[in-house]
């Protein structure tokens, strides 16, 4: 296995591009496969960032500490620790390979010295201590230095063992695997506001989880049909509500949302709440579902609102109304033109996800080319920047970007027919409350700053 | 995958904006309101193939899946009630579709587009109008008058009953089992254990019958070997 080493990564000297700081820590070239990250998320504090891959690790990055001496290395992240979550798994009764590729990972609220963080693949969720060990334990009477038992008989005194300094060691271990209860892809795991349940959803059920219990979970959702040939409509995402926990959303494949409430039974069938926008009979086209299909849903740091995403907009939703958006973001409007082709080479499949800032001011999601999109929602200013080291000399102000439609091309824009569809932004994160963002960009993990003076 | 973000030949995007923008024109006599009145029918081939490329593998993406399906049931319902239905696309429609797909793909997929175009071209009516329960019989049926009502999945018809052992219920056909919830994909064609086309699988509720029973004892028992069902392609 080729892991990341801390040694290998220092951070790139600050850039200014416009109202960010670009620090940039990037994988090791060429791209393997295995590199590509699947995952990114902030924990609470915003100290640590978490990325996941298709190779079944995770690497964890470690906010630097602010200090007098070296104030431009204010915010910078340093790899703190990686390690080896998910392993590929060969599943016998069906003669499956179970990808190893990580889906998501959520951490836990900090409770102690340690952090804790849920990580998921297709089939298995896994719960992870990751701690640091900067003292050890010396003077032991029954063992020597080794480890190795001494001879009772050798022994004529007897001393009291002390904890003596050491170099700082960050350890994972893996505390809880929580195996064998989706039968179908996870796509989604949410901790519940409670701290001592979360949810696991796939593509026809929700299940809910005591972090304290493996070997049993509770079905919360289920919708699949008796008759399989019936099945229209799958789970595509799910969070609980960040302050109720006894609510959660999940959406669907065919652009709805449902808001459940656990209380009101134990099998959430029967929604509470049902979101759905009606189709705009000027856009219809053969594509109008897989475009409708919902690809993230966010709730708001308030709890007041929910986000989704689909191909080509993103949306607000306010919970008190369920029949339309109150805001609807257009991420990519010019490829509406050109969804034949995305569905003739699978892009319009592409699961794009979203994010709000600590304020639920501004909201972010990825596009392609190694494009990504910010809409403040209180100006209805809306920004494209590109991720990318080729575009972007250190020092040198990275402009916004602008695809050109049509007509005449100007000098920085770029045209539709050019945009390259394998450089697709698909994991965003924003810190918890700061403008410190991450984007992930195939490989590579790019970290941006808002400028400090 | 079907070529995934690779840039396309122009005469390739120029063709595919041409299928797009079909539709979008408001000026063509066929897009008389939304939604536009006929599919062309490399689209519905385009579908289809996908459909089958998605089921190929061993263990297809639901969400893929589910969403492939819902769409070529619209483009479906959008040809049928055409008087005019597009021609049966015999072997030769079905290459030129893939055809432009294989420029742009791999070596890999060429491989398996390749074999699955054999499977198809030995199937007949391929886009024809399928019947509400899917007959045990011959994939090579006339073209039907009138289509009959959709049913869910029954689109796949006569195609799925030859690449799949057990037809349309086999499609997300669930065995039940202590622990494992379902026995949701239907075998690869390479893994087809011998059963007579359109057999027992049939059914939601599969009824086998005794001699049916003794063939799966002997062949479990290893006292008889497997054999390929008798059928077009296989």
């Amino acid at each position: 296995m080729n892991y990341p080493d801390e040694s290998t990564y220092g951070n790139k000297v600050p850039t200014v591009f416009n109202d960010f700081i670009h620090l940039s820590v990037c994988w090791p070239s060429p791209i393997l496969e295995a590199d590509i990250i699947s995952t990114v998320e902030f924990n609470h504090t915003g100290e640590l960032l978490a990325t996941g891959d298709k190779g079944g690790r995770v690497v964890i990055f470690q906010r630097e500490q602010e200090s007098k001496n070296q104030v431009h290395r204010r915010g910078e992240y340093n790899v703190y620790s990686t390690f080896q979550s998910h392993e590929p798994e060969f599943d016998y009764l069906k003669s499956l390979e179970i990808e190893e590729k990580i889906n998501k990972i959520r951490w836990l609220p900090q409770q102690n010295a340690a952090y804790f963080l849920l990580s998921t693949n297709d089939k298995t969720v896994k719960l992870w201590k990751v701690s640091e060990r900067d003292k050890r334990p010396e003077g032991y009477n029954l063992k020597d230095e080794e480890g190795r038992l001494r001879d009772p008989a050798t022994i004529t005194t007897l001393r009291v063992p002390v904890l003596r300094p050491m170099d700082l060691m960050v350890e994972a271990t893996p505390r809880r695997v929580f195996a064998n209860a989706h039968t179908y892809h996870i796509n989604s795991i949410s901790v519940n506001s409670d701290y001592e349940t979360y949810m696991s959803a796939d593509d026809l059920r929700i299940n809910l989880w005591n972090f304290e219990i493996t070997n049993q979970s509770f079905n919360i959702v289920d919708i699949k049909p008796a008759n399989m040939e019936e099945l229209t409509e799958v789970i595509t995402a799910a969070e609980f509500h960040p302050h109720h926990c006894n609510t959660f959303v999940y959406s669907s494949s065919k652009g709805t949302i449902r808001l459940c409430d656990m209380r009101a039974s134990a099998l959430c069938d029967r929604h509470t709440k049902f979101f759905e926008e009606p189709e705009d009979p000027s856009n219809r086209s053969f594509f109008s579902e897989i475009i409708s299909s919902i690809s993230d849903v966010k709730f708001s740091h308030s709890g007041r609102y929910i986000m989704t995403r689909d191909y080509l907009t993103v949306k607000v939703w306010d919970l008190n109304m369920e029949n339309r958006p109150i805001e609807t973001y257009q991420v990519h409007d010019y490829l509406r033109s050109k969804l034949c082709s995305l569905y003739e080479n699978d892009c319009i499949f592409d699961k794009f996800e979203c994010v709000w800032n600590g304020s639920d001011s501004v909201i972010m999601t990825g596009s392609y080319n190694n494009f990504f999109r910010m809409f403040d929602r209180n100006t209805k200013r809306d920004v494209t920047l590109e991720a990318s080291r080729e575009n972007s000399k250190p020092r040198a102000i990275l402009k916004p970007r602008k695809v050109c439609v049509g007509g005449k091309r100007r000098k920085d824009e770029i045209s539709v027919d050019s945009l390259d569809f394998s450089k697709k932004i698909l994991h965003t994160a924003w810190h918890p409350s700061e403008n410190i963002i991450a984007v992930a960009a195939t490989n590579n993990l790019y970290i941006f700053q808002d400028k400090v003076n | 995958m079907l070529s995934k973000g690779l840039k396309r030949k122009r005469e390739e995007a120029e063709e595919a904006l041409g299928v797009d923008a079909w539709w979008l024109d408001p000026g063509h006599p066929a897009v008389a309101q939304t939604p536009p009145a006929v599919a062309s029918s490399s689209l519905f081939d385009l579908s289809v193939l996908k459909l089958h490329h998605s089921l190929r593998q061993s263990e297809p993406d639901l969400r893929h899946l589910v969403l492939v399906v819902n769409t070529l049931r619209r483009i479906q319902a959008s040809m049928a009630p055409t008087a005019a239905l597009p021609p049966v696309p015999s072997p030769p429609v079905a290459p030129s579709v893939a055809d432009s797909l294989l420029a742009s793909s791999d070596a890999a997929l060429s491989a398996s587009m390749a074999s699955l175009l054999e499977d198809l071209s030995h199937i007949e009516g391929l886009s024809q109008a399928p019947q509400p329960h899917a007959d045990e019989g011959p994939p090579g049926r006339p073209l039907a008058g009138t289509p009959p009502s959709l049913g869910a999945l029954d689109l796949l018809g006569p195609a799925t009953g030859c690449l799949l052992d057990d037809g349309l219920e086999g499609l997300f056909e669930d065995i039940d089992t202590s622990m494992y919830d379902s026995e949701l994909w239907a075998p690869a064609p390479e893994d087809l254990k011998a059963a007579p086309e359109g057999g027992p699988g049939k059914e939601a509720a599969p009824e086998l019958d005794e001699a049916e029973l003794d063939y799966l004892m002997d062949v479990l028992v290893g006292t008889q070997a497997l054999e390929r069902p008798p059928g077009p392609g296989r």
